[in-house]
């Protein structure tokens, strides 16, 4: 488990806990951030500046602060073995 | 009868409504570009209607215990039929606004818009199936092109006639069950309301603050009964309700694209090498400095050619019309007046408006205005801000109007406050023209560059102040960045005549008006007293000639006001025969600081409160005299 701001730029993460208050997270999850769901960091701006992140096919920019309340876990790490790949994922679509 | 017009923030709802209305709503490339509703009359096949634009939402669950005047529209006001636009190229999350609409039990019609986006994006979304899924009718849309919005209207006009409700569709069974046992409560001490029961159950699980107020003041016995089966449900999932709720929603909407959507590879065009390099460490900043360095270039390049052509010709008309009416007449003192007043508009307010008002368009419908705000967060941390309220910043180099109102899109009372005052002090349209009509054109664009830096500087400064002593947290940047988009032509003509028009209709009568108001002053010599009286300020502290006292005067009504009146009071255009250029230095800069125009002092006084505005308005006149003092004295030492 790491936070999202300390994830490098296109790797994809699973969101695995949101570490806030019910405004933050209920306003995450309406920009379409949910727990379990996948993303891709897209972009990361130098000097701790804000996150670039692709999330259910909309680009959203988290400032640092909250990139840190997400935790994630990294795509192909030990943690994530029980989830499916990437390309199962496709498959089944 | 009535259509709203409701769905997530950017996906077109206000564009739209123009196809309808004419170009009436403003719209931009970034979310929350409209934040109060537009209504209109249509005729759409021979019927009139009405036609409701609300600003975009995410979800109907309000985090303040206030809901918004698009939430609040939507569970209270009386409408016939809710046109539900939906972003196609972001199915999964507009569905969850959809699900919470259909909630509502009203008639509805899908405009699943954005279309092409969405196919190059590698998302087919088959309208039939969503249709049956959601037991609404589904149009697909293109709003920027105008395609399949007959449709739609049609198909809205037909579902408002036969008035069937939408139905809710069914959550997790754990949900259902809580919700079910809450209506039941509901039911039980006769609870009554505007909105169905099963919503205001589902609200009630979700601890929405809003409902939690209304319901538990009336019925306070509510409370424990109703937190109970809250509790149940998160005991189930080990989840706090709310996320149970909005989880289980989720998981519809997921199922619901899984079924409706067809994925093929995206096509990677221009757009994604765009943005690769507009928003990479290295190139971004760069880039940003280059683009708002164009723009600049741009406005002076092209207001400096129409301008001199311009005044050569006023000026004559000047010259011929003070032949045949000697100033010093009465007859003179209006016809002088009033000429200065409409050349002015023409000559020199115009020849800048038009160009910068292009260019500000530009800036919005691309999106590049949300990169910003990705681009700059780092920098507003540093003021004590975050990204976000770099929006209502750049649109205050438009219009401090809009731009204050535009704080609602921000999160803490906290940074509203401290970006409307910000914004109050970004130099607008009609300060731009006082700086590059005077300073500019007489003094070179570097110096008029120095004024907006200076000015830049200054904000910069304040915000940190402000920020210091302002109580409150800052949530931090959470904000969706758009697809890049090419400039529509026929939309920029629109929008930079929205705009036009109010200046046309509201400040060029003024002007004439201030014009000849202030002729017939000088004609009674009525201007020197107000000139005197003033003059301990203009002449004493600023140095300035005493005449200018009342262009000041005037430029509390409109700021661009204080550049014709100049003219009208000093008699010429060739404003530098009689101003030295540190004297035209200190003026710009005492005008742009100086007291917000009325119309942005209404506007402040509606968001921020009577108090906070009278502070800023008594504040802004310390810093003009400190700014402009400072460029009397820093022109005279160092140049």
């Amino acid at each position: 488990m790491m936070a999202l701001d300390t994830v490098d730029v296109k790797r994809r993460a699973r969101v695995i806990l949101i570490d806030g208050g019910h405004r933050v997270r209920a306003h995450l999850n309406t920009l379409g951030i949910h727990i379990g769901d996948w993303l891709t960091v897209v972009e990361r701006a130098p000097f701790r500046g804000p996150v670039l992140v692709e999330v259910n096919g909309s680009r959203l920019a988290l400032g640092r602060g909250i990139a840190s309340k997400i935790k994630v876990e990294i795509e192909g790490s030990i943690e994530s073995l029980s989830t499916p790949s990437r390309e199962a994922e496709a498959e089944q679509r | 009868m009535k259509f709203v017009l409701a769905g997530q923030p950017n996906s077109g709802k206000s564009t739209i409504f123009n196809s309808v209305a004419g170009y009436r709503s403003a719209t931009a490339n970034f979310p929350g570009s409209s934040v109060s509703f537009t209504i209109t009359r249509a005729l759409i096949l021979g019927r009139e209607v009405e036609v409701v634009d609300l600003p975009g939402i995410y979800s109907l669950t309000s985090s303040r215990e206030v809901a918004g005047e698009a939430e609040s529209y939507l569970l209270d006001e009386d409408y016939d039929l809710i046109i539900n636009v939906m972003d196609a190229s972001r199915l999964g999350r507009s569905l969850e606004l959809t699900l919470q609409l259909l909630e509502l039990e009203r008639p509805m019609i899908v405009a699943l818009n954005m279309m092409d986006e969405a196919v190059r994006s590698g998302i087919e979304v088959d309208a039939e199936d969503l249709a049956q899924e959601l037991g609404v009718p589904v149009v697909p849309t293109v709003g920027r092109r105008g395609s399949g919005l007959r449709d739609l209207f049609r198909g809205a006009l037909r579902q408002a006639h036969c008035g069937e409700a939408s139905r809710s569709l069914e959550l997790d069974r754990k949900v259902e069950e809580a919700v079910g046992r809450v209506r039941e409560l509901l039911a039980e001490s006769e609870f009554e309301n505007t909105v169905p029961p099963r919503f205001v159950a589902e609200k009630l699980i979700e601890r929405d603050p809003h409902f939690e107020r209304h319901v538990y003041s009336a019925r306070p016995d509510l409370e424990a009964q109703v937190l109970g089966v809250a509790e149940g449900l998160q005991e189930v999932h080990g989840w706090s309700s709310d996320q149970v709720v909005s989880g289980s929603r989720h998981a519809v909407a997921h199922r619901i694209e899984e079924k409706v959507v067809t994925m093929h590879p995206p096509r990677v065009g221009w757009r994604e090498w765009a943005d690769r390099l507009l928003l990479h460490p290295l190139t971004g900043g760069p880039l940003m400095v280059l683009i708002l360095g164009a723009l600049f270039w741009f406005v002076f390049r092209v207001g400096q050619r129409l301008e001199v052509p311009l005044l050569a010709i006023t000026d004559r008309l000047a010259l011929a019309l003070a032949a045949q009416f000697p100033p010093d007449t009465f007859v003179g003192a209006i016809a002088g007046g009033a000429l200065t007043g409409v050349a002015g508009g023409v000559a020199l307010v115009l020849p800048y408006l038009v160009p910068f008002l292009i260019g500000l368009a530009v800036l919005e419908d691309t999106g590049y205005l949300p990169r910003m705000a990705y681009i700059l967060d780092n920098f507003m941390h540093r003021i004590g801000l975050h990204g976000k309220s770099v929006l209502p910043l750049i649109l205050g180099y438009g219009c401090s109007v809009p731009a204050i109102m535009s704080t609602r899109i921000l999160e803490s009372r906290r940074d509203r406050r401290i970006t409307a005052v910000l914004a109050s002090f970004i130099p607008c349209s009609a300060r731009t023209i006082v700086i590059f009509g005077l300073v500019a054109a007489y003094m070179g664009p570097v110096w008029a560059l120095f004024i907006y830096l200076f000015n830049l500087i200054l904000v910069v400064i304040l915000g940190n102040v402000l920020a210091r002593t302002m109580k409150g947290a800052s949530p931090g940047l959470i904000l969706e960045i758009p697809e890049i988009r090419l400039p529509h032509p026929k939309t920029m003509v629109a929008k930079t005549w929205l705009t036009l028009k109010e200046f046309i209709t509201i400040a060029w009568p003024l002007l004439v008006a201030s014009s000849v108001v202030l002729g017939l002053l000088e004609w009674a010599h009525a201007a020197n007293a107000v000139n005197g009286l003033l003059s301990p300020l203009t002449v004493t502290i600023l140095g300035l000639p005493a005449a200018v006292g009342m262009t000041l005067i005037f430029g509390i009504l409109r700021k661009e006001l204080t550049l014709v009146m100049l003219v009208q009071a000093l008699g010429t255009t060739q404003l530098n025969t009689l101003m030295t250029n540190g004297q035209m230095l200190t003026f710009t800069l005492f005008v742009v600081f100086y007291v917000p125009c009325v119309a942005t002092i209404a506007v402040m006084g509606r968001e921020l409160g009577w108090k906070d505005t009278a502070w800023v308005t008594a504040f802004s006149i310390l810093v003009a005299v400190v700014v402009g003092v400072a460029g009397r004295l820093g022109y005279a030492l160092f140049v």
